[in-house]
C-alpha cells in the first residue's frame, strides 16, 4: 500500500472515531434543557465526520495502486528515504523537543544559544569560533527586542539566578 | 468634502505627522517580519505609545504606517522562508517562495511591494468615493449569507487542486475544519475534543498550526535534500533580477486592477476580510489564467503572487469601512483601531465624518502616505532583505527552525504550543511526501470557526437549517460553492473532449 493510500486510511478511521465522539459521547453528555436547542457543539462536528469519511474513502478509491509516485513533491522520493540526511532531519526534531521541555526552566538566552550552536553543529558546521559569538549575540539580541522593546514577558536566565 | 480633503491633507502633511508615517513604516516592516508577530500584535503593542502622543490624527497616522509595514513585513517571511505569520499572507507563500526558490526573491520582493502598493491605493480611493454608500449594502449580509461565503471561501480549494486532487483537496480541508473544532464551540463554552488535556481548551493557535504546516516541512526538506538549498539561477544576476520587466508589468497589471476591486469590496463585509479576499484573489486569477499560465501557478507564477498581496491590501482598506462609517470593526486590527480611537477620545461612527471631518480624512490621506512611503523606504532596502538568503545552510536552518518555534511562543507563552508543533510538523511533513497539498488544511482550520459561528447564529435565527432556502443569497452563494468543487472535473472531461477532437482531426 502507497503511504497515500495509507493516509487515506488512517484519516477515514480518524472520521469514524471523531463522528463517534460527536454522535454518541457528546450526545450522551448534553444536558437536559440542551437538547431542545437548535444548535449544540456537536452539530459541525456530525457533518464534518460524514463528509470525511466519504471524502476518505474517496481518495482510497482514486489513489489506486501507481498513481502514488507522480504526485509526490518534486525533489523528495519516499521510496528511497535512506538516499537523504534522515539523521540530521531527526537529531533536529529531538533537538526542537529537548528545546521545548529546557525553555522554561532553563531560560531563553541560554536554551537559545545551545538550540542555535547544536543545530548548526548537527548540520556539519565546525568553525565554533564564528558559531558560538553569533549565538550568543543573536540569542541575547532576540530577547531584547522581544521582553525589552516589546514587553513580552521572557525569562532569560535559569531558574536559580 | 473638498473642504475636508484639505484639511485632512494639512494634518497629514505635518513635518511631525510625516515623520510618524516614516517611524511607523519600518517599525512595522522590521517587527514583522518575526514570524507570530503579525500586524494585529504589533499595533497592540504600539497602542501605549500612540496615546502618549496625544493628537489623534497623529497617533491614527503612527498606527496607520506600523500597519502597512507590518502587512509588507509578514509577507517578506512568507516569500523568504515560507513561514507566513498571518492569515492573510498565507496565499503569498504559494508563490512567493516558489520564486525566491528559484533565485527571484528580489523580484518577489518587490512584486509583493508593488502589489500592496497598488491595492492599498487603489483601495483608498475607493474608500473615499463609496464609503457611505457601502456601508449600507455590507449590512445586508447576515449571518447566513456568511456562513454560505465561508463554504464559498472552502470549495475555492478546489482551485488550488488539479482535476485528480480534488478528492485529497477536500479531504484536507475537512481535516483544518477537524482541527478548528477542538477546544470550546460556538455559542457553547463547553470544552470538545481536547482529550482532558487542559492546554488544548483554548484550541490550536493559528501560527502553530501555520508554521507546522508550511515553515517546519520546508526547513526538514531542507535538510534531508541539501541539493534543495542550492538555488537555481547564478549570483551575479540577483541584483538584475529586481526589476520586473516590461512584459510582466503588462502581465500583472490586469491581475493588479481586478484585485484591487474585489478585495476592496470583500474587504467591506465585516468578517474575515483579507483573508478570504487573498484566498478568493489567488483562486480567482487561477480560474482565469490559461494554459501555460495557469500550470505555472504554485510554481513562481508571478500572477499568483501578486493576485494575494494586492487583494490583501485593498481588502484591509476596505475594512476601513464599516469602521469609519458604523463603528463595526470588520477585522481584528481595526477593532483594536477602534479601542484606540475610543482610548483618544475620537468615537467612530455615522457621526465622525460631520463632527471630526479632519481626523476623517487625515486618515484616509495617511493611508496614501503610508502607502507611499512603504514604497519608497522598502524598494532599496529589497536587496538587502534578499541577501538573507545567502547566509550559509549551516547557519539559516537553525534560524529558521528557531523562528517557527517563537511564532508559536511568543502568542502563546507556553511551552506544550512548541510540543505541538514538532508533532503537528512532522506529520505534515510526511503528508507532504506523500503528495497532499497542506494549503487547504490551513484554509479549513482558519475558516472553521467563523464557518461554525455564523452557522449557529444562521440556525438559531430560523430554528432548524432553513435559511438554506429562505435567503436567495445563501442559496445562490451555496450552488456557487458546489460548482467551484465541480468545476475541475468539469473542465478535466470538456479538456479530454476536446483533446479528442483534436486528435481526430490530425
Amino acid at each position: 500500500m502507497t503511504l497515500e493510500r495509507a493516509i487515506a486510511l488512517i484519516f477515514v478511521v480518524v472520521c469514524v472515531a471523531y463522528g463517534y465522539t460527536a454522535f454518541v459521547v457528546m450526545e450522551a453528555s448534553l444536558l437536559p434543557f440542551e437538547r431542545n436547542m437548535t444548535f449544540l457543539p456537536n452539530v459541525l462536528p456530525k457533518w464534518l465526520s460524514v463528509i470525511g469519511a466519504f471524502v476518505g474513502l474517496a481518495v482510497l478509491v482514486q489513489s489506486g495502486p501507481g498513481t502514488g509516485g507522480q504526485t509526490a513533491d518534486d525533489d523528495i522520493d519516499i521510496g528511497n528515504l535512506r538516499q537523504y540526511k534522515l539523521g540530521q532531519a531527526i537529531l533536529l526534531l529531538v533537538l526542537m523537543v529537548a528545546y521545548a521541555l529546557l525553555l522554561r526552566p532553563v531560560g531563553f538566552v541560554t536554551t537559545t544559544t545551545l538550540f542555535l550552536v547544536l543545530g548548526a553543529m548537527i548540520l556539519g558546521e565546525r568553525r565554533y569560533v564564528l558559531l558560538v559569538p553569533v549565538a550568543v549575540l543573536s540569542a541575547f539580541l532576540i530577547w531584547y527586542l522581544v521582553q525589552e522593546v516589546l514587553g513580552i514577558f521572557l525569562r532569560p536566565w535559569p531558574w536559580f539566578l | 468634502m473638498i473642504e475636508g480633503i484639505l484639511s485632512g491633507l494639512s494634518t497629514a502633511f505635518s513635518i511631525q505627522n510625516l515623520l510618524m508615517v516614516v517611524a511607523g513604516c519600518l517599525i512595522g516592516t522590521l517587527i514583522g517580519m518575526l514570524p507570530g508577530l503579525g500586524p494585529m500584535s504589533i499595533i497592540a503593542i504600539m497602542i501605549p505609545i500612540a496615546i502618549q502622543i496625544g493628537d489623534p490624527a497623529a497617533a491614527l497616522i503612527l498606527l496607520a504606517g506600523v500597519y502597512y509595514g507590518a502587512i509588507f513585513g509578514g509577507s517578506t517571511s512568507s516569500i523568504l522562508i515560507n513561514a507566513p505569520g498571518v492569515a492573510g499572507t498565507v496565499a503569498t507563500a504559494f508563490d512567493g517562495y516558489p520564486m525566491a526558490r528559484q533565485g527571484q526573491a528580489g523580484k518577489a520582493l518587490t512584486v509583493a511591494a508593488i502589489g500592496s502598493f497598488s491595492g492599498g491605493t487603489i483601495g483608498a480611493i475607493l474608500l473615499m468615493g463609496f464609503a457611505p454608500g457601502l456601508a449600507t449594502v455590507a449590512l445586508l449580509f447576515h449571518s447566513a449569507e456568511y456562513f454560505a461565503l465561508m463554504v464559498v471561501g472552502l470549495a475555492a480549494i478546489a482551485a488550488f487542486a488539479g482535476s485528480g486532487q480534488v478528492a485529497k483537496a477536500l479531504m484536507m480541508t475537512v481535516l483544518g475544519v477537524m482541527l478548528a473544532t477542538v477546544g470550546e464551540s460556538a455559542l457553547f463554552n463547553a470544552p470538545r475534543f481536547t482529550f482532558g488535556i487542559q492546554d488544548l481548551q483554548s484550541g490550536i493557535s493559528f501560527i502553530t498550526l501555520a508554521m507546522a504546516l508550511f515553515a517546519l516541512p520546508e526547513a526538514l526538506y531542507l535538510v534531508l535534500n541539501p541539493k534543495r538549498s542550492e538555488r537555481e539561477g547564478d549570483e551575479g544576476g540577483k541584483i538584475a533580477n529586481l526589476r520586473i520587466t516590461r512584459d510582466e508589468a503588462r502581465e500583472i497589471a490586469p491581475v493588479i486592477g481586478r484585485q484591487s476591486l474585489q478585495g476592496f469590496f470583500i474587504g467591506v463585509m465585516p468578517g474575515a476580510g483579507a483573508t478570504i479576499a487573498s484566498f478568493l484573489g489567488y483562486a480567482v486569477e487561477r480560474n482565469i489564467a490559461k494554459g501555460e499560465d495557469r500550470a505555472k501557478f504554485g510554481k513562481g507564477s508571478i500572477k499568483g503572487l501578486a493576485a494575494p498581496e494586492t487583494a490583501n491590501n485593498a481588502a484591509c482598506t476596505g475594512s476601513f469601512v464599516p469602521l469609519l462609517t458604523l463603528g463595526i470593526p470588520g477585522s481584528g486590527t481595526t477593532a483594536i483601531l477602534l479601542g484606540a480611537l475610543i482610548a483618544l477620545n475620537v468615537a467612530p461612527g455615522p457621526r465622525l465624518m460631520v463632527d471630526n471631518p479632519s481626523i476623517f480624512w487625515a486618515v484616509i490621506i495617511s493611508m496614501y502616505l503610508g502607502n507611499v512611503v512603504l514604497l519608497i523606504l522598502n524598494l532599496p532596502l529589497i536587496p538587502y532583505i534578499a541577501k538573507l538568503l545567502e547566509i550559509p545552510r549551516n547557519y539559516l536552518i537553525p534560524f529558521i527552525l528557531f523562528f517557527t518555534m517563537m511564532g508559536s511562543y511568543i502568542g502563546q507563552n507556553n511551552a506544550t504550543e512548541l510540543l505541538l508543533l514538532t508533532g503537528m510538523g512532522i506529520v505534515a511533513t510526511i503528508m507532504r511526501m506523500a503528495g497532499y497539498p497542506l494549503a487547504p488544511m490551513l484554509i479549513g482550520f482558519i475558516l472553521g470557526p467563523l464557518l461554525e459561528n455564523n452557522f449557529a447564529r444562521a440556525m438559531n435565527l430560523t430554528d432548524g437549517i432553513g435559511f438554506i432556502w429562505q435567503r436567495p443569497m445563501t442559496l445562490a452563494l451555496l450552488v456557487f460553492a458546489v460548482v467551484l468543487i465541480f468545476m475541475p472535473s468539469i473542465r478535466a472531461g470538456l479538456g479530454r473532449l476536446k483533446g479528442d477532437e483534436a486528435a481526430r482531426g490530425d
